[in-house]
């Protein structure tokens, strides 16, 4: 069997809760693999980052380079193609680095690349059998990988539950030397954090969130009724960002805000596991959908085949009954 | 600037429910609406507002069938100059590498200054966009929301990272971006539209055309192979309320009552 990396992500000198599940999935790939850890950064957080992994991997690999301190997947790549060995398998995140870095990194190791893989169904010979998703997780696909030339893939966060084994005590082997200097086409300038919006939704306990199934712009006020009866605010999925009807601070999901409400209506939302990601604290979730094949319903604890623009109005007007005979 | 747009057929999640077909091999496909990729079509919008600024061509590209066509005539009927159908039954079952050697093969025929593809098909992989630039050595950069051209040898592009946090970066032309939905507001096409490109000759090339080694692409370099279709077995589930929606109505206030979310 092939030897497996796992790329390590980190932030503050702490390495990701993606370093865990990377690990556990190498073991899917092959129960007895001892993944080695690839960090790359520079100074003090690197190190306290390749210290921090000692107990989950035996071997940990550190790359420290000057211009590696803010993580560009173009220079990333080119200092893991220095070190890698041939017919490597690398393991990754699948977030907003991993699909920068890892489609590209196939290429120039000539290795297979699959993406957002959500199980292992373990190795038949040179190949792998995965599973992952298509349509926004509306059916799942076995994909055979033939890695007799090594493999990428990135995984899909969540999807592997770390192994509660005892500390491995790992060894840091400094890689550095074999990177000398790094150029990219791209450079990195600076993150901006986004304005804060209206309404913190992130504070609210009750959440009214709307997704495509709001169909348009003016259709927004039915859900805001109904938050308003409710004495709760409304939040929305992407699809109604991008179409401009919400601002983007209203966003739940991986690339908007992380919400912990109490309950969370989900209404004609599908329920991407993109979406579910910025869903914490473990919520009484209320699907309405109208489409009963909607993914939500498997992580609903209530569901409600309907049309919300029927079902939200009627509600609405219930809410508000029950309030008056409650005053 | 003359820029090339990466573009796919696929069918439409918005307009489709998707079911496997009975033999499981594959999702049901009769009865599908097909439409362009919805990031393809943002990819698109955001190439012609930049033309537009700076001048050059819309070029429009897909590997496919002549099923495909449909979505080059529409993003012609939103403004692209001209599109090109790339189709070889040498093509049938590539992986995301294979279409990306057919794509790396037509851009060496004719370079362009920029290449947009969207973030991910929706049966795809966020993976093409990226294939080919390391393909053709350009620089990449995925999940772009803002683009800025600094000059004629660079952009300023902005990557939607997590938290919705902007990352502004600088890179170097010419150069591969995935665009990620929400960039801009795709304009809309009409059915006057669609008319007046319905006869228009679109170009179509083959791997002898491109020069294509036909053993590199297709099935058989394929190493990333879809084995089947499947829903997997359910978890627990939601707790489905039937009834009239009066009904339903009431018992959802009841359960909102006692998780402490209405009183």
């Amino acid at each position: 069997m092939a030897r497996i990396f796992a790329y390590i992500e980190h932030k503050g000198g702490v390495a990701e809760d993606s370093a865990a599940e990377l690990a556990a999935a190498a073991r899917k790939i092959d129960a007895n693999a001892s993944p080695t850890a690839i960090v790359t950064g520079w100074g003090t957080e690197l190190d306290a980052v390749c210290e921090g992994l000692r107990a989950t991997y035996a071997e940990v690999w550190k790359i420290a380079n000057a211009s590696l301190a803010y993580p560009n997947a173009e220079l990333i790549r080119k200092a893991l193609v220095k070190v890698l060995p041939a017919g490597s398998i690398v393991l990754a995140p699948h977030d907003h680095f991993g699909i920068d870095l890892s489609p590209g990194l196939s290429i120039k190791l000539n290795a297979a690349f699959v993406s957002d893989v959500t199980a292992i169904d373990g190795a038949e010979g040179t190949y792998l059998k995965l599973v992952r998703q298509e349509f926004g997780g509306q059916v799942s696909t076995h994909v055979r990988c033939d890695i007799s030339s090594g493999a990428v893939l990135n995984l899909r966060g969540g999807a592997f539950k770390p192994l509660d084994t005892a500390p491995v005590g790992g060894h840091v082997i400094d890689k550095s030397a074999e990177v000398a200097d790094l150029v990219a086409g791209r450079r990195y300038l600076e993150t901006l954090v986004p304005e804060a919006g209206d309404v913190d939704i992130t504070k609210e306990p009750v959440l009214v969130s709307i997704g495509r199934g709001i169909q348009e712009q003016d259709n927004v006020a039915i859900a805001q009724e109904l938050a308003d009866a409710m004495g709760a605010a409304v939040s929305c999925s992407r699809p109604v960002v991008d179409a401009k009807w919400m601002p983007k601070s209203r966003q739940v999901g991986s690339s908007g805000q992380t919400v912990k409400p109490k309950i969370y209506l989900a209404c004609g939302i599908s329920g991407s596991f993109q979406h579910l990601a910025g869903l914490k604290g473990s919520p009484f979730i209320v699907a309405i959908n109208k489409n009963p094949r909607a993914p939500i319903f498997q992580v609903a604890d209530v569901g409600i085949v309907a049309d919300i623009l029927e079902f939200l109005p009627e509600l609405t007007n219930k809410v508000r009954e029950m309030k008056k005979v409650s005053v | 600037m003359d820029i090339l747009v990466c573009a796919k057929r696929v069918p439409d999640t918005s307009e489709n429910e998707i079911e496997l077909n009975r033999a499981g091999n594959d999702i049901e496909r009769d009865d599908l609406v097909y439409s362009v990729n919805e990031a393809d079509n943002y990819a698109v919008e955001e190439a012609l507002q930049i033309a537009d600024r700076t001048g050059g061509k819309v070029t429009v590209v897909t590997v496919g069938s002549d099923d495909d066509e449909e979505i080059l005539r529409r993003e012609m009927a939103m403004g692209a100059h001209q599109s090109v159908l790339l189709s070889d039954d040498a093509f049938t079952g590539s992986d995301g590498k294979g279409i990306a050697t057919v794509l790396k093969a037509f851009v060496q025929k004719r370079p362009y200054d920029l290449i947009l593809t969207g973030v991910q098909a929706e049966d795809g992989a966020a993976q093409v966009g990226g294939m080919l630039a390391a393909l053709l050595d350009y620089p990449f950069a995925s999940l772009v929301n803002s683009i800025e051209v600094l000059d004629g040898k660079k952009l300023k592009v902005c990557r939607e990272i997590a938290g919705g946090d902007k990352e502004m970066s600088e890179i170097d032309l010419p150069c591969v971006l995935s665009i990620q939905t929400g960039i801009n507001e795709p304009r809309y096409v009409g059915m006057r539209g669609i008319r007046q490109v319905a006869s228009v000759e679109i170009p179509t090339l083959g791997a002898a055309d491109l020069g294509v080694d036909a053993g590199a692409v297709g099935e058989a370099a394929a190493k990333v192979k879809r084995a089947d279709y499947f829903v997997p077995a359910l978890g627990k589930g939601a707790e489905m309320l039937a009834g009239s929606s009066e009904e339903i109505a009431d018992k959802l206030i009841e359960l909102m009552k006692a998780k402490g979310g209405l009183n």
